[in-house]
């Protein structure tokens, strides 16, 4: 799986690192590491959505500190269990 | 035009550029050239030159530059021969001020005797034996023995100036580095650096408003010195509303470029730096023994091009930047893969008022990528605080660093003579060719003492405190 977390500036603001750090720890605490490929995109073209996040072909906005949880478990654990 | 540029010779140029690049938006560049100089030597008096028909062959070869130039001359620099003024070259010469005194400190601190006197007690230089080191200018209590020297080989301090049979100005290419030096210093703006601007405009109207590729800026650190008129915000809409997709820092990869070097200078104990393709280009040319300790890194524009690429294949990248000899490392193979085309600011100023974009009225974007200490490699002294930074966060106490930070071509040479000849105390050389550094670049619009303090405040606005904050996404 390949996950593309937007960097652009618009995310980066809203926080994009943070989700990163998040999507880094969760990847670790359920042993994900080796069967994704996480990197950072440059912009995803969503710019007003906040932060956006490329799973394969599709694109979830709107990505926070607050709703990662929920969103790792829907679009990232799922495609695992 | 006050605001925009140094010198009038600039603003020449960039009505050049900008209306090239008018043309090639209109699909008119064909007809441009017979139109371009009209439009800008109106007449019909001499402005410039003697008639305003020379004027506007000058303008020609101006246009002919700026669609690319010669492709048959390898260097980015290129002389424009008629607009060559042909200046004196005569070295150390008596000027009439001399008053014929008695004390004759000129021909006492002349070494190779090259000093005569006239039946009017008047020195006299004798060119044969006179070796210009200029000891008898300094002595001479009337200032009357002067240096008759060209602008472009003064500003050359790699010495890769010289005349041709007509006197015109002559670049060896094995010497040049492609600094820009020459460029910026011809009052007659006889030098010009080969523009790429016909094919950023060809790139921006094939992506069909990047739906076709997606098209990337990638803009040098230096950019916060540059453009005083408007905010900084502003230019990145500008760019954008250009039809560019984003608008990345190449600070980025100068976090990257740090992070890395970081770890090369502790593994080899000795480095030069890599970032400034002119000092790069020098040790090539005049220190070949030299070149195993140049850094291995890519430039920080190269860097973040290949991570650009990486992430979307099918992109195309512009970096946008100071530099005149980026065109240059444009060329080299490791570099041409990443990297479609390399603009100054004077060239991106020329774009956006090709298009009639009025900076002061857009609304500020943000351009937010880079640390701190990546931003700061715009300036001397930048790349060495950013390597020292990068040790520390690896938390490597046992490496002691002592860079030298060279500032301009002639500090370069020095440190790299010592090195070579190993009484160089310092263990990593960071070189870069402009005085200043980048900030000091021959494509920046503007050079002045704020530029440093300019970077250093964009340094500070950085989101990210460290470079390990900085580059964490991009590391896998």
């Amino acid at each position: 799986m390949n996950i593309y977390v937007c960097v652009g500036s618009s995310c980066h603001l809203k926080g994009s690192y943070d989700v990163i750090q998040l999507m880094k720890q969760e990847l670790a605490a359920h042993h994900l590491e080796d069967k994704v490929n996480l990197s950072a995109a440059f912009c995803l073209g969503k710019c007003k959505d906040g932060v956006s996040v490329k799973i394969n072909d599709e694109i979830i906005c709107g990505v926070s500190k607050d709703n990662f949880n929920e969103f790792f478990e829907k679009h990232v654990f799922s495609h695992f269990s | 035009m006050i605001r925009k540029f140094d010198t009038k010779v600039q603003h020449l140029k960039y009505k050049v550029l900008r209306e090239v690049a008018r043309s090639a938006f209109q699909d008119d560049l064909h007809h441009a050239v017979y139109s371009i100089p009209q439009k800008i030597v109106q007449g019909p008096e001499a402005t410039m030159r003697c008639c305003i028909y020379k004027e506007r062959a000058i303008v020609g070869e101006r246009i002919n530059i700026a669609m690319g130039g010669n492709a048959e001359n390898p260097n980015v620099i290129e002389v424009l021969d008629i607009a060559c003024d042909e200046c004196p070259v005569g070295g150390y010469e008596v000027s009439d001020a001399c008053r014929g005194c008695i004390a004759h400190r000129c021909e006492d601190v002349c070494k190779r005797n090259a000093i005569t006197f006239d039946k009017h007690q008047k020195a006299h230089i004798d060119k044969e034996k006179c070796v210009e080191c200029g000891r008898c200018a300094q002595v001479c209590p009337y200032t009357a023995i002067r240096n008759q020297k060209r602008p472009c080989q003064n500003a050359c301090k790699v010495k890769a100036i010289s005349m041709d049979d007509n006197k015109k100005a002559l670049i060896d290419n094995n010497k040049c580095i492609s600094c820009g030096a020459c460029v910026y210093q011809c009052p007659f703006g006889a030098i010009m650096d080969k523009s790429q601007i016909v094919d950023v405009v060809n790139l921006i109207k094939e992506s069909h408003d990047n739906r076709d590729y997606k098209l990337y800026a990638v803009v040098a650190p230096s950019i916060a010195s540059q453009f005083s008129y408007a905010n900084l915000g502003q230019i990145i809409s500008a760019i954008k509303k250009l039809g560019f997709y984003t608008v990345i820092e190449a600070a980025l990869g100068a976090d990257m470029v740090a992070d890395s070097e970081a770890d090369e200078l502790i593994e080899k104990g000795f480095l030069t730096s890599s970032c400034c393709p002119a000092f790069v280009d020098y040790i090539k040319k005049q220190f070949p023994a030299m070149v195993e300790h140049i850094s291995h890194n890519p430039s920080p524009m190269t860097a973040i091009s290949r991570y650009i690429k990486k992430t979307d294949p099918t992109s195309k990248v512009v970096f946008i930047g100071p530099c005149t000899a980026k065109k240059m490392e444009l060329k080299r193979p490791e570099v041409a893969p990443y990297v479609d085309n390399v603009i100054t600011f004077e060239e991106l100023q020329a774009l956006i008022d090709s298009r009639d974009i009025n900076l002061e009225e857009l609304p500020l974007d943000s351009l937010d990528n880079a640390s701190y200490f990546g931003r700061i490699f715009a300036r001397s002294g930048g790349l060495s605080e950013a390597v020292k930074e990068a040790i520390k966060e690896k938390g490597i106490e046992d490496f002691d660093l002592n860079p030298i930070a060279c500032d301009g071509i002639e500090a370069c040479r020095t440190a790299l003579l010592k090195a070579s000849k190993k009484v160089l105390p310092n263990n990593f050389i960071e070189g870069m060719a402009c005085i200043g550094g980048c900030i000091g670049g021959a494509g920046c619009l503007t050079h002045g003492e704020k530029n440093k303090k300019e970077v250093d405040d964009y340094g500070k606005e950085s989101l990210e405190k460290t470079i390990q904050d900085a580059i964490a996404p991009y590391k896998n």
